[in-house]
């Protein structure tokens, strides 16, 4: 299927990575290729610096934490955020919130608060980057299930080659909290984010062609450090992520769903 | 400004909300002036609101192969599937191009949260879900969009776009670029969103809900009407025998407020003007517009004074929420097929339950409906996180 797909090849710039125990690309690249560890105790929640102060503290788990990979993609891809049209994924949304709403609803479902119902929609991180920023270009937001990190990536790819554009893919899930952790399961807190762009530039960490191929599995991660964060929901991002810390070029594949998966030809800067 | 992109056609369509299950009764409802609004019914302690609730949801069965995603959204999303015979079109699809071959991209803004608050309502001993609630795939945003997936037989790629209130318009955006760069040769896509304490209580706690139907751009409006719906639409490569086609889409944001539209519409003009290049077309080739129009008092303000500064007098504006209500993440499928039934039939809606207008609003936005010519139809959705949309359909590409 891949002879009728007219895909170019795309260029990453500024990988960000934050979790608790990796909290920043520097970190987590040391860790993925087996030259550190996990830091401890671990990190404390981020403060992105792109929000108000008074947003910083207020803003839901899933807010700071994408909203912290994102600024650290796009300072490291020296571009303009405001200039950025922009891809968030999540699997689950902020399930914190998810479970305010749920068990609010079933109790007292009149005191809903007004602040958390607009936190509650899965374009909340996006929608507050782009104010934050003062982006006014396409931003989007898409969820994917278990392959919401291959799903954002194929739709900042296509974003990307289809007007030949930067895009900001950034992709987080946070914990599963509540009741609703007895049907969902999410550990931690897990954000990446990169900037794709249809040229090469001296920020270029790697090069890939894609296409759509028979489902195929995933690949095995190889460091510990990964390994640890398997239980989030964003999961599927690590593999692209160890590749890109340890500079490897070959066939990373990404399932889609069980039936395609999204195949890339990695070729390290 | 983006480059003009090659029409898509629009092969199906179909829509289900509470002014009629599938296209010919929702065109009867808006040739007929009828809003399928009533007084809220839905819950145990209902607010005083007007809804646009769709009849049967709860009495009807998903096939046995489909129960594990059973939920009011799926059971929507079934009904939709069956309108208009989109099944059987999907079907002959699939033999054209290959499971493979067909993307699968849907908006929805709750998906089914409404099953996940049953949960809550019911949590066992240990305040965990009940053994038949825990199922991961229903009570998470994808859930639709794998549920039709399984539904339609399809394997390509299957996307979830959830940006509130412009999920399932941009949709239409995301399928146009997987057919242009050949990573998929046709696409269904579309959008649901039901009834759900969430969305009632939520839009509540910020004051945007009417207690009478919603009135669309009225001098007196006072909030908005929520509704349920789902609409689908088969989008393949066209040919010079296409009758129905998209022509562009627009996306911008408004880089202002969560919940609040940028107060001179800043994200909706860049997302019309999009929409135009790709098209190719001016303003002033628009026949008809499907207005976002929620009958809040800000975004209806704030849309009416773009279309008035933008369009020519002759071009026929309406809002239809007040047929169908506030259908949230699925407003733009349904709204985009209210377009195509204009392109089809010549019938430009009015605004059902306005009476006086908004000084704001210029000579294009009606009260009544209207036959006429209609060659093109942009229809607007705009979503919290100032998240906006624009769709424009043409019955011929333009030259």
């Amino acid at each position: 299927m891949s002879a009728a797909s007219r895909t170019p090849t795309l260029y990453i710039e500024g990988p960000a990575f934050w979790a608790p125990t990796l909290p920043g690309w520097d970190v987590a690249r040391a860790a993925f290729r087996g030259e550190g560890g996990p830091v401890q105790p671990p990190a404390r929640r981020p403060s992105p610096q792109v929000l108000p102060p008074a947003e910083r503290r207020r803003a839901p788990d899933s807010v700071a934490i994408a909203l912290e990979v994102a600024s650290a993609a796009v300072q490291a891809s020296a571009r303009r955020a405001a200039d950025l049209p922009c891809v968030f994924a999540s699997a689950h949304g902020d399930l914190a919130i998810n479970d305010y709403m749920c068990a609010t609803l079933a109790s007292q479902p009149t005191l809903l608060s007004p602040t958390r119902f607009h936190n509650s929609v899965h374009n909340a991180a996006v929608g507050y980057w782009t104010i934050a920023t003062g982006c006014q270009a396409a931003s989007n937001s898409v969820s994917a299930f278990t392959a919401s990190f291959a799903a954002g990536l194929l739709e900042a790819a296509t974003e990307s080659a289809a007007d030949a554009q930067a895009v900001l893919l950034t992709a987080f899930d946070v914990q599963a909290v509540g009741p609703l952790a007895s049907a969902l399961s999410s550990d931690g807190m897990l954000a990446a984010a990169l900037v794709l762009a249809p040229q090469a530039s001296e920020r270029t960490v790697a090069a890939f062609d894609w296409e759509l191929v028979p489902g195929a599995p995933g690949p095995a991660l190889r460091s510990d450090a990964a390994r640890a964060l398997q239980g989030n929901a964003m999961a599927d991002a690590l593999p692209l992520f160890e590749a890109l810390a340890r500079g490897e070029s070959g066939t990373l594949d990404l399932p889609l769903s069980g039936r395609l998966t999204l195949r890339l030809h990695l070729r390290a800067a | 400004m983006p480059l003009r992109i090659e029409p898509l056609q629009i092969s199906a369509f179909t829509a289900s909300c509470a002014a009629g299950t599938g296209t010919a009764a929702l065109l009867a409802a808006l040739e007929q002036g009828r809003s399928g609004l009533r007084p809220n019914d839905f819950g145990s302690t209902p607010l005083p609101t007007w809804i646009g609730r769709v009849d049967g949801l709860e009495a009807l069965q998903l096939p046995p192969a489909l129960m594990p995603w059973d939920c009011r959204n799926n059971r929507l999303a079934w009904l939709g599937l069956q309108a208009d015979g989109f099944l059987a079109q999907v079907a002959a699809a699939r033999q054209r191009h290959g499971a493979r071959r067909i993307a699968l991209v849907l908006g929805t803004s709750t998906s089914a949260i409404g099953e996940t608050e049953a949960a809550y309502a019911d949590l066992d001993a240990d305040g965990r879900f009940q053994p038949a609630q825990r199922r991961p795939l229903v009570h998470t945003p994808h859930s639709l969009a794998m549920f039709v997936q399984e539904a339609l037989e399809l394997e390509g790629p299957c996307e979830t776009i959830s940006t509130a209130c412009s999920s399932s318009a941009k949709a239409f955006a995301t399928a146009e670029r997987l057919i242009r760069l050949g990573l998929a040769d046709a696409a269904v896509v579309g959008g649901v969103d039901t009834l759900c304490g969430s969305v009632l209580f939520g839009f509540n706690s910020l004051e945007l809900v009417s207690p009478e139907p919603c009135r669309p751009f009225d001098a007196g409006r006072n909030g908005i009407s929520l509704g349920e719906a789902a609409g689908f639409a088969l989008l393949e490569r066209a040919s010079a025998d296409s009758e129905l086609l998209l022509l562009g889409y627009g996306e911008a944001s408004d880089a202002h407020h969560m919940s609040t539209p940028h107060p001179e519409g800043v994200g909706a003009e860049r997302a019309l003007d999009d929409a135009l290049a790709r098209a190719g077309l001016q303003a002033a080739d628009i026949d008809y517009i499907n207005m976002h129009g929620t009958a809040s008092s800000k975004n209806d303000e704030v849309e009416a004074a773009l279309v008035a500064r933008r369009f020519p007098a002759r071009t026929h504006a309406s809002s239809t929420k007040g047929f169908t209500g506030h259908t949230l993440g699925a407003a733009g499928i349904v709204e985009a097929v209210v377009s195509l039934l204009a392109l089809q039939t010549g019938w430009m809606p009015g605004t059902v339950n306005s009476r006086t207008l908004d000084p704001v609003c210029g000579p294009q936005l009606r009260l009544a409906g209207a036959r006429g010519a209609v060659r093109r139809a942009l229809s607007n959705s705009f979503g919290f996180g100032g998240n906006n949309c624009a769709l424009i359909f043409g019955k011929e590409a333009v030259q």
